[in-house]
């Protein structure tokens, strides 16, 4: 499995090989290649549906508990499948969509990494290695919303998504690091193992809810949706990959993987399934009032993910099996469906429902593609929708917990579905044309969509080719063996009942709103009214706010004014060294001051003085001199005090800096008196304070007693060791060789620092 | 400035101040001196020239760029790390090599010598850089 990875991230890198000629196929290439995969999968299924793992595992950081861990189960196959085959027909679609817009080398380039990281995600059994696959999805999602980065629009919704996502993988590897801790494992079985010591442990519930987090950010459930809304500013073949096998779909595979351990916990059943309700219905209530058919789309994903967390959330068998069909299902329609939308616009150049109308003429090929995905969603039979939708229905009257709600949200929630589907159908198809119709046919585009809808058409004649992928993976996740049928006549029963009920009031609903056009503003005026809260607006507003907030903040400390920041740092320097020096007080000044030489004493003399002078000459180059004198003096005395090293470098660096300051101050204004003379004994005062604790703490530092000298290792060991008698040297170059390898670092970067700032032009006016 | 007794002096100055760079940072192991006082001295030259010279005769001159100094430093400090992480030793142990000449008699070359010879050219690219960038915008 390593394999298949690293194939994805060498064919990414590879397609920038590719020859100019055949560069207008490289979406087909990597469809062939997905198509292997896909494949080498199919392949396993076998191995699998015995009840087999295949597992793979390489040490990275085996010290972190990282390693590159990845097993091929039943649930990480279904997902696998779909990631695979619905990216095979997604780089075919995107080979034909793409033609006309520029960089789409670099769009394959991301698409073939979003895959290989999807694939990542569900193969990975180690949670760092997952967390880190998690992200990848996130900042690759980023880049490929915002691909048509020159509109505002699609560069705040990747923004957006990028933050949403962002926070809640941030959520989700606390959680993992919580949860790490008690088991002191990364790894899933290990926590599958033990999950009742998770459960038990006082750590759970935070844990808990921080990867529910995760997963309601990533899988867009409802307070967190709006990013998914933003996310359809991508180009429609990401849309269409995003919505239906990956990105929204992981935090929906996390959900199943973690099951095993927190699934049936009093949390899990009142948390998850309460959530995913309120998505469904949030997303099917608001769909019916959009005019743009990708909008449309995006809303009922919404919906269908609300379904799935519902579903993991009840905790019974026939729940994750409608969960798990739903996933075909709905991964079958979505992508068809996005596709076709994108088809349409092609065709027509407009994504709004109002617009469009009267296509069936142009393209019947089409409208009978549409009408077998949009039956599909509206879950009518003979569609795979159908059985799924029964599947739903059954499992919420199964549910341990508030059944009979859940029955009445889900039946709710399909109402709008069903009337949502014959509304794109009739608005688009029927009636009147509206629009003038591209030359281009764009018949390619459809090849695509025509095989999902043929799949949601032929597993839903014929279910139980459905089940040898089922059921390895419901093993899986409820961990006990578990033989399922499926069919598409289940006999007259009330889930029959209900479904009728549903498609008959959902065409009801239908004809309303078709009949009377205004219904639909009036609508809208109200859904406006009853939730104000735009979560897109609130988020953007929210942020911007956030960043005022740091601004202002960031302006108290950083002010830009030098004299200010060095007082700052000098006032505190102070301060810590005075503390230092009260609480370890109890030494005394050294009363034996030994007497010098005459000519020390004196050039201590002459240093003081020029000290002074320097600080009140009105004349720069005077006071230049002055402080090399100072300078100089002082390395006069290293000498005196045989510090030669020492001595040497400080002459030169002296020379160097009056040279320096010499061809500084000829471009500089002459000394004006600028301080008033507040501000001049202000800093007197502080420098003389500063001076003064310097004094103590030199003066105390004589006393302090630092036994056993570490300088007599260096005296002792530098010939010996180091084949070395400069011992200043030798410290330099080799017992302390990583500090001068940082330093003259430091010196580099300064040094560029300083050359990049004196050499910025100012703007000409 | 542009002064002929100064700048005749530079010609023959160099091959002392370059020559006593060098050697300051040869005995440097040894006796006083090391990277940081030979490239301090090479640096100090230039910056005697700059006082003969416009700024643009010295770069003319120089024909490397500080810039390139500064890097060519730092890849020979860590150049000189290579040996010891190669021979398994723990990473910047000094590794010696003695050879035997019939005229000098035995010389020790190791890695730390290398890395002075970074530091040497670090000190002297940085002075450089920030010598001519004040010179230069003023």
């Amino acid at each position: 499995m390593n394999i298949i990875l690293i194939l994805y991230l060498a064919l990414a890198f590879a397609l920038f090989l590719i020859p100019k000629k055949i560069s207008k196929q490289t979406a087909l290439i990597v469809a062939f290649v997905q198509l292997v995969v896909f494949v080498y999968f199919i392949g396993q299924l076998p191995t699998i549906s015995t009840g087999n793992t295949i597992r793979s595992s390489v040490d990275w950081m085996p010290d972190l508990g990282l390693n590159l861990e990845f097993t091929l189960d039943g649930l990480s196959l279904v997902f696998c499948l779909l990631i695979t085959f619905i990216g095979f027909l997604v780089f075919i679609y995107a080979n034909t969509y793409m033609k006309s817009y520029p960089g789409t080398m670099k769009f394959y380039f991301y698409l073939t990494l979003f895959s290989g990281s999807m694939l990542g995600l569900v193969l990975s059994s180690n949670l760092v290695l997952l967390f880190i696959f998690w992200e990848l999805t996130s900042i690759l999602s980023f880049l490929l919303i915002s691909f048509f980065n020159e509109k505002e629009q699609a560069r705040k919704a990747a923004f957006q998504s990028l933050f949403v996502t962002g926070f809640g993988g941030l959520c989700l590897f606390i959680a993992i690091i919580l949860i790490g801790s008690i088991v002191d494992s990364y790894s899933v079985t290990d926590w599958v193992d033990k999950a009742q010591l998770i459960r038990n442990d006082s750590r759970y519930l935070p844990a808990l809810i921080l990867i529910l987090i995760g997963v309601f950010t990533k899988s867009a459930q409802f307070p967190f949706h709006f990013w998914l809304l933003g996310a359809m500013q991508a180009p429609t073949p990401v849309s269409a990959y995003l919505h239906s096998a990956t990105m929204v779909k992981a935090g929906v595979f996390l959900l199943a993987r973690l099951y095993p351990i927190f699934g049936g916990t009093p949390e899990w059943t009142h948390i998850v399934p309460v959530i995913g309700a309120l998505t469904m219905l949030t997303g099917s209530y608001l769909a019916i009032t959009q005019i743009d058919i990708k909008l449309i789309l995006a809303y009922t994903t919404i919906s269908a993910l609300g379904i799935l967390t519902l579903l993991l959330g009840i905790d019974t068998k026939l729940s994750v099996k409608a969960a798990l069909v739903f996933l075909f299902v709905h991964a079958f329609y979505k992508a068809a469906l996005f596709m076709l939308a994108g088809f349409i616009t092609k065709l027509t150049g407009t994504r709004g429902i109002d617009r469009l109308g009267g296509l069936i003429r142009s393209t019947p090929m089409g409208f009978i593609i549409t009408m077998i995905a949009l039956l599909s969603m509206a879950g009518m039979p003979p569609m795979l929708g159908f059985i799924g939708k029964e599947l739903i229905y059954e499992a919420k009257f199964d549910s341990p917990w508030i059944s009979s709600l859940l029955v009445v949200l889900g039946v709710t929630s399909n109402i709008f579905m069903v009337a949502i589907s014959f509304l794109l159908l009739f608005k688009v198809f029927l009636g009147k044309s509206k629009t003038s119709l591209s030359k281009n046919n764009y018949l390619m585009l459809l090849f695509s969509p025509g095989i999902l809808a043929l799949l949601s058409l032929g597993f839903g004649l014929f279910p139980n080719l459905l089940t040898p992928f089922i059921e390895p993976a419901l093993s899986i996740i409820r961990a006990d063996d578990i033989q399922i049928k499926l069919k598409l006549w289940h006999g007259f029963n009330q889930v029959l009942l209900l479904s009728t009920f549903t498609v008959l009031m959902g065409i009801m609903l239908f004809i309303i709103i078709y009949r009377n056009k205004k219904i639909i503003t009036v609508w809208q005026r109200i859904n406006n009214r009853l939730f104000a809260i735009n979560f897109t607006n609130a988020f953007s507003a929210g942020l911007d706010k956030f960043i005022a907030f740091s601004t202002k903040n960031t302006h108290f400390i950083q002010h830009g004014y030098n004299r200010y920041y060095i007082i700052t740092i000098i006032i505190f320097t102070s301060l810590l060294l005075s503390f230092q020096l009260y609480i370890t007080r109890g030494w005394e000044i050294s009363s034996s001051f030994t007497f010098h030489p005459f000519y020390i004493s004196g050039l201590v003399v002459i240093i003081s003085l020029s000290a002074l002078l320097s600080v009140f000459s009105k004349n720069g180059i005077f006071t230049v001199t002055a402080m090399a004198v100072t300078g100089y003096g002082i390395s006069l005395i290293y000498l005196y005090y045989s510090a030669i090293d020492l001595a040497i470098t400080q002459i030169i660096v002296e020379t160097l800096m009056v040279v320096m300051f010499v061809l500084v101050l000829r471009g500089l204004p002459k000394f004006t008196k600028l301080s008033s003379k507040s501000t001049k004994i202000r800093d007197a005062t502080i420098a003389l304070c500063f001076g003064g604790i310097m004094t103590l703490l030199s003066l105390k530092a004589i006393n302090v007693d630092l036994s056993p000298s570490i300088s007599d290792y260096f005296v002792d060991n530098s010939a010996l060791l180091a084949y070395g008698k400069n011992i200043v040297n030798v410290i330099l170059v080799d017992f302390r060789a990583l500090d001068t390898l940082g330093e003259i670092t430091v010196l580099v970067i300064a040094a560029l620092g300083v050359s990049t700032l004196l050499n910025i032009k100012k703007p000409k006016k | 400035m542009n002064s002929i007794i100064l700048q005749i002096a530079a010609k023959y100055l160099k091959i002392l101040f370059l020559s006593f760079a060098f050697i300051a940072l040869i005995r440097g192991h040894n006796y006083p001196g090391g990277g940081f006082i030979g490239g301090l001295l090479a640096a100090l030259y230039i910056v005697y020239n700059s006082l003969a010279f416009t700024s643009r005769q010295i770069k003319q001159q120089l024909r490397v760029r500080p810039e390139h100094y500064m890097g060519a430093g730092l890849i020979c400090a860590l150049l000189s790390f290579l040996p010891s992480l190669l021979s398994g030793a723990p990473l910047m142990k000094g590794i010696w090599l003695s050879l035997n000449t019939s005229i000098m008699g035995e010389i020790k070359l190791g890695t730390p010598l290398l890395f002075d010879i970074g530091i040497f050219l670090t000190v002297m690219g940085v002075t450089l850089l920030f010598l001519f960038t004040l010179s230069i915008n003023k």
